[in-house]
């Protein structure tokens, strides 16, 4: 029972991780029919931001983990932000209308400039880093299952930023210009909304929610490390064009999909659990080969 | 015709000029494979559109098969070059259905994922030797031994120059294969295809099929370069064969110019051989090539040496 607890739990922390860059590529196509490739690049960019900035605070003497917690977060949020906007105002946006193919090669790149930035010139960078415990660590007792509170934490701030976007999507003016863009740029831009700003701000919100995503990560498995980008990267990509691309809830459903995957690989094949992943990717290639626009059909949903 | 025996000529004479030089001979060596390889993937990726993101893994499958069949069977060793090419066919034909179901970016992710599903199976798997991976036996190809230096007389020659001649041989079939299949009707059907399917289509040409067509024999030649490259090495472990291996493929195809087989070529030998010359930049060299190709898709999308418009006469 208690593993089985255990096994939820982990999936929980795996999906909500998966469903938060998810949400960023599924934004990101939104609005501009591309793949950002370098997002996931973008994301263990961040992870390494609130790591400098966490041992910059220490040296100074800032003891208070609330505050550390805080302005850990803040700086690989902003981070996360404008690299984000970066990628869009100077490699997406000048390829518009150019064939999309570029657009995904172009991001790649990058993505591959920011991994081996990190590794060439973050200190010590080529290995993987101590990420520090930022959150309390003990741990509740439930039967045989010990729940840790800061995986508690994690989830449900995880849930209260998914939740926060949504609402920012669908209820405040911002969002319904992005919802405008997302339909139709032409019309959008007619009606007055600022097609440059709505790009560049949905980048900034995406990559943020990706920053988030990396800071999880570091703190669950208390490492980080700078190929960290590629793999969550694929598995977001996968989890929103599972969900349907441009679909925000497609792509929440795609990343705790994608857990479910890996948990299940990982406990219930005959086989070791090594081949996890290679039972998950499996899975999406024959779920592609079957229902070639994800499990919720792009054309047919709504977009963002 | 002439421009290619020229090259091939060209590309003997530097080496017989370099012949005591094993490390120069390797990289020749090494570059004559990749123009091998990225052939396969100019006729998926240049001619038929289908996106490739697994060109390394392709590779690799080449190459296990190599090793596999090499450590355990007496088959000749040059069916077993052969063999490779077609177990890298074979693979690829599990990715057909998706690949021709699938357009665009969720073509890509297919392509992709199974780059990352390769690589963890090549490196899990303790049959092909898991992180360590296999060692090699020596090439040999009737009676010559591929690791003996040459010896006749008073001249001398690395062993190398028996690898530079068989993949100069590979290559240039592989060259001249490739170009005679873009003047052939194929080569035609192929640019419809990927300049406008639906077109394509309405006018009698059968997608489906030359799209399976061209993704198996672009992984027939890229596992046929894989094969080659395990026993030239001596050695293959996963590591060679990551999804930063199959960017670079990727790399040198729009760095040459997508569709452009002397581009491709010329790229090639750009990409492997100078970090090698300016030793400084050997370390950065995944970071220098991802800056340039994004400045090369900014500035100059169609690379170097734009493949030239086909005149139908």
């Amino acid at each position: 029972m208690s593993i089985i607890a255990q096994y939820v739990m982990n999936g929980a922390m795996l999906g909500m991780m998966y469903a938060l860059v998810a949400v960023g590529f599924t934004l990101f196509f939104g609005v501009l029919d591309v793949i950002q490739f370098a997002h996931g690049d973008v994301l263990a960019a961040g992870a390494f931001a609130a790591l400098a900035v966490w041992l910059g605070l220490t040296r100074l003497g800032v003891a208070s983990p609330a505050l550390l917690l805080a302005l850990v977060v803040v700086a690989a949020t902003v981070a996360t932000a404008l690299l984000g906007a970066a990628v869009a105002r100077f490699l997406v946006l000048p390829l518009k209308g150019a064939p999309q193919l570029n657009v995904l090669l172009v991001t790649l790149m990058m993505g591959t400039v920011l991994r081996e930035s990190i590794r060439l010139f973050y200190p010590g960078g080529s290995q993987p880093q101590l990420f520090p415990a930022l959150l309390p660590t003990s741990s509740v007792a439930l039967g045989e299952f010990n729940l840790r509170i800061d995986n508690v934490i994690l989830l449900a701030a995880g849930t209260v930023l998914i939740a926060g976007t949504s609402l920012l999507v669908t209820r405040t003016r911002l969002g319904l210009a992005i919802r405008a863009v997302a339909q139709d740029e032409e019309t959008a831009r007619t009606m007055g909304v600022d097609f440059r700003r709505i790009v560049l701000l949905t980048f900034a919100l995406g990559s943020a929610l990706a920053a988030f995503a990396g800071v999880m990560d570091g703190l669950y498995y208390n490492e980080i490390f700078f190929g960290m980008g590629l793999l969550l990267g694929v598995i977001g990509f996968a989890a929103a064009i599972i969900g349907g691309l441009g679909n925000l809830y497609g792509a929440i459903l795609g990343g705790f999909f994608f857990a479910a995957l890996q948990t299940i690989g990982a406990v219930a094949l005959p086989f070791a659990s090594a081949y996890k992943d290679v039972f998950a990717f499996g899975v999406v290639i024959a779920l592609m080969a079957l229902r070639p626009k994800g499990l919720i059909g792009e054309r047919t949903s709504e977009r963002v | 015709m002439r421009k290619g025996l020229l090259a091939a000529a060209a590309v003997l004479a530097v080496s017989l000029a370099l012949r005591e030089d094993d490390f120069a001979l390797l990289l020749l060596t090494r570059v004559l494979i990749v123009i091998l390889a990225c052939l396969g993937l100019n006729v998926q990726f240049g001619y038929a559109g289908v996106v490739n993101f697994a060109g390394a893994t392709f590779f690799g499958v080449g190459g296990y098969t190599a090793a596999v069949l090499a450590r355990s069977t007496a088959v000749p060793h040059l069916f077993i070059l052969l063999i490779g090419g077609a177990a890298a066919a074979l693979a690829g034909t599990i990715l057909v259905v998706p690949v021709l179901r699938t357009r665009g970016h969720y073509a890509a992710l297919v392509t992709i994922a199974f780059a990352l599903l390769f690589r963890t199976f090549f490196e899990v798997n303790d049959a092909l030797g898991g992180p360590q991976g296999l060692k090699l036996p020596e090439l040999r190809i009737g009676p010559v031994h591929f690791n003996d230096a040459i010896e006749i007389g008073s001249f001398f020659a690395s062993f190398y120059l028996k690898y530079i001649v068989l993949s100069l041989l590979l290559a240039a079939l592989g060259f001249a294969f490739v170009l005679r299949l873009e003047r052939s009707f194929i080569g035609v059907a192929l640019d419809c295809i990927r300049l406008d399917e639906i077109a394509a289509a309405s006018f009698g040409v059968d997608v489906a099929r030359w799209k399976i067509v061209a993704f198996t024999l672009g992984n027939f030649l890229i596992g046929l370069a894989g094969a080659l490259s395990a026993f030239m090495v001596g050695f293959i472990a996963p590591d060679n064969y990551s999804f930063g291996e199959s960017l670079i493929f990727v790399s040198i195809l729009l760095l040459g110019g997508l569709g452009n087989p002397w581009g491709l070529s010329l790229a090639s030998a750009v990409v492997l051989l100078l970090p090698e010359k300016l030793q400084v930049i050997a370390e950065y060299r995944f970071l220098l090539f991802a800056a340039v190709v994004i400045l090369i898709l900014l500035f100059r999308p169609a690379g170097l040496l734009p493949r030239p418009l086909r005149r139908l006469t």
